[in-house]
């Protein structure tokens, strides 16, 4: 590891909750400066040495953290105002002092744990799978179109992060909005040659409460997701499919 | 009914038939700055002449209005807006959407009370509206109400018709929006300055005496 230059510090201001049900209180860290550091570098820093920048020992900050390559999304957090990926958050890029706060759009558990159970919730309510277990083998499934496939790849590099709900001025305590990211999975599942046989399921449920009709297009899930998932065109797509399944239930049933 | 539909026909009504009734309604002062007191007393009468008007107002206007109102406000109020963390234009649109959705209703439930109200109550006829818009708008208290109000609605309605388009699955990639989201500001330019300048027409002395007499006798004098 580099040698800690001792002239140079960054400053944290870090906001911590001891437990769910605790107020929240910020506390500050100051640390030396090493080159290429991020986020989660700095908070392993403060596991080692758990010293405010009042010199007082202090429990160490939690957080989660998995892949450090941007890909697992367990790292979110708010990083000077905007909600991202701790592990991509280089020190050398942000402004001092660097102020984290967890994401508080969702449970918070610890200091910056959240609890991002009611994505994985949502992901289970909208059947974002693809069903193939049978008592027998069913054989290859039909191809996709390589064209399709391109565009399908992006959507399913969503990691269920959930930036784009902190983004979201719509997911909050008010409303039952389930956010952006499993409208997008309907989507991808939709897509999926094999997936599309249970389209309808998706969509039914994409117009359950809560659904699909809490967007209010603020677009800031698209400019926050960091794998740049076309997150304004699913939903906008996904307009279109719940519209037109409305107007085929009507008429056909 | 459930969110979805209840959503859906807020975005519906929105368009049709309350933006429709709004561009109608926007030709309607418009003729005031075409055909001066006459113009707009004789589009006020053709509007008036519709057969079953009344149930058309009710139908397509009173009802409408209504439920895009209460619904409305519940959405608005629904809203965290994050306008300082996410500086973008779409995202100052969706505050500015629901700011000006809650003037609109206020405007519109003040401007209904001293216009069509007044008319039910007999305290004004339709021919008798220019004289009577001339003399709300030369106070400049309500000058500067109805100013920011025809802005914020005409703001509320294009902008409106660009989610609609979204919301609908018209327009569903970022090009389209984009092109759509010009389209709507073109449609908002034009709206406001057409409301604007109805307003300034309806300011002016040629409404003062409802116009119709003074006008023949000017006519007179120069023919």
């Amino acid at each position: 590891m580099a040698e800690t230059t001792a002239s140079k510090k960054v400053k944290f201001i870090i906001t911590r909750q001891d437990d769910p049900k605790s107020p929240s209180y910020t506390e500050e860290f100051e640390l030396g400066y090493r080159p290429g550091m991020n986020v989660i570098s700095a908070l392993m820093e403060i596991q080692r040495n758990p010293v405010n920048a009042g010199g007082k020992h202090t429990a160490p900050v939690c957080w989660e953290s998995n892949c450090l390559e941007e890909v697992c999304g367990a790292c979110s957090m708010v990083i000077n105002g905007k909600p991202r990926q701790a592990c991509a958050a280089l020190v050398d890029k942000l402004e001092q002092p660097i102020r984290i706060e967890p994401m508080k759009t969702f449970p918070v558990v610890r200091d910056l744990i959240i609890d991002r159970s009611r994505m994985f919730n949502a992901l289970k309510r909208v059947k974002a799978w693809i069903p193939i277990d049978g008592t027998y083998d069913l054989g290859p499934g039909p191809r996709m179109a390589e064209k399709k496939r391109q565009w399908a790849y992006e959507l399913s590099k969503c990691m269920t992060c959930g930036v784009c709900l902190e983004a979201c001025p719509n997911v909050n305590d008010k409303t039952n909005f389930i956010g952006p990211a499993p409208i997008s999975q309907v989507r991808l599942f939709n897509a999926h040659p094999t997936g599309e046989m249970n389209a309808e399921e998706r969509l039914e449920a994409l117009m359950e409460d809560g659904g699909i009709e809490g967007c209010g297009n603020s677009q800031n899930c698209v400019r926050s997701c960091p794998k740049g998932i076309p997150l304004t065109t699913s939903i906008a797509e996904m307009n279109k499919q719940t519209t037109k399944h409305m107007f085929k239930r009507w008429l056909t049933s | 009914m459930k969110g979805f539909y209840s959503r859906k026909l807020h975005s519906l009504l929105g368009i049709i038939p309350l933006g429709f009734f709004l561009l109608e309604h926007m030709i309607t002062n418009f003729s005031a700055v075409e055909g001066g007191p006459e113009g707009f007393r004789d589009a006020v009468k053709w509007i008036n002449s519709l057969p079953l008007v009344l149930a058309l107002e009710i139908l397509f206007i009173w009802l409408p209005l209504l439920y895009h109102g209460v619904y409305g406000t519940y959405i608005a109020f629904q809203a965290k807006p994050n306008n300082n963390r996410f500086k973008h234009e779409r995202n100052l649109r969706y505050t500015l959407q629901r700011v000006t959705g809650i003037i609109a209703l206020f405007f519109i439930g003040w401007h209904v009370w001293e216009t069509r109200i007044q008319v039910s109550l007999g305290n004004v006829t339709h021919e008798g509206l220019g004289k009577w818009m001339h003399d709300i708008v030369t106070q400049p208290v309500y000058f500067i109400i109805y100013l920011i109000s025809v802005i914020a609605v005409s703001y509320h309605f294009t902008n409106g018709l660009w989610s609609f388009m979204v919301s609908w699955g018209i327009t569903v990639g970022p090009r389209a929006q984009r092109v759509s989201s010009y389209i709507c500001m073109g449609l908002f330019v034009i709206v406001a300055v057409m409301f604007t300048w109805s307003l300034f027409v309806f300011r002016g002395v040629e409404f003062e005496a409802g116009g119709t007499a003074m006008l023949q006798t000017l006519k007179t004098f120069i023919g």
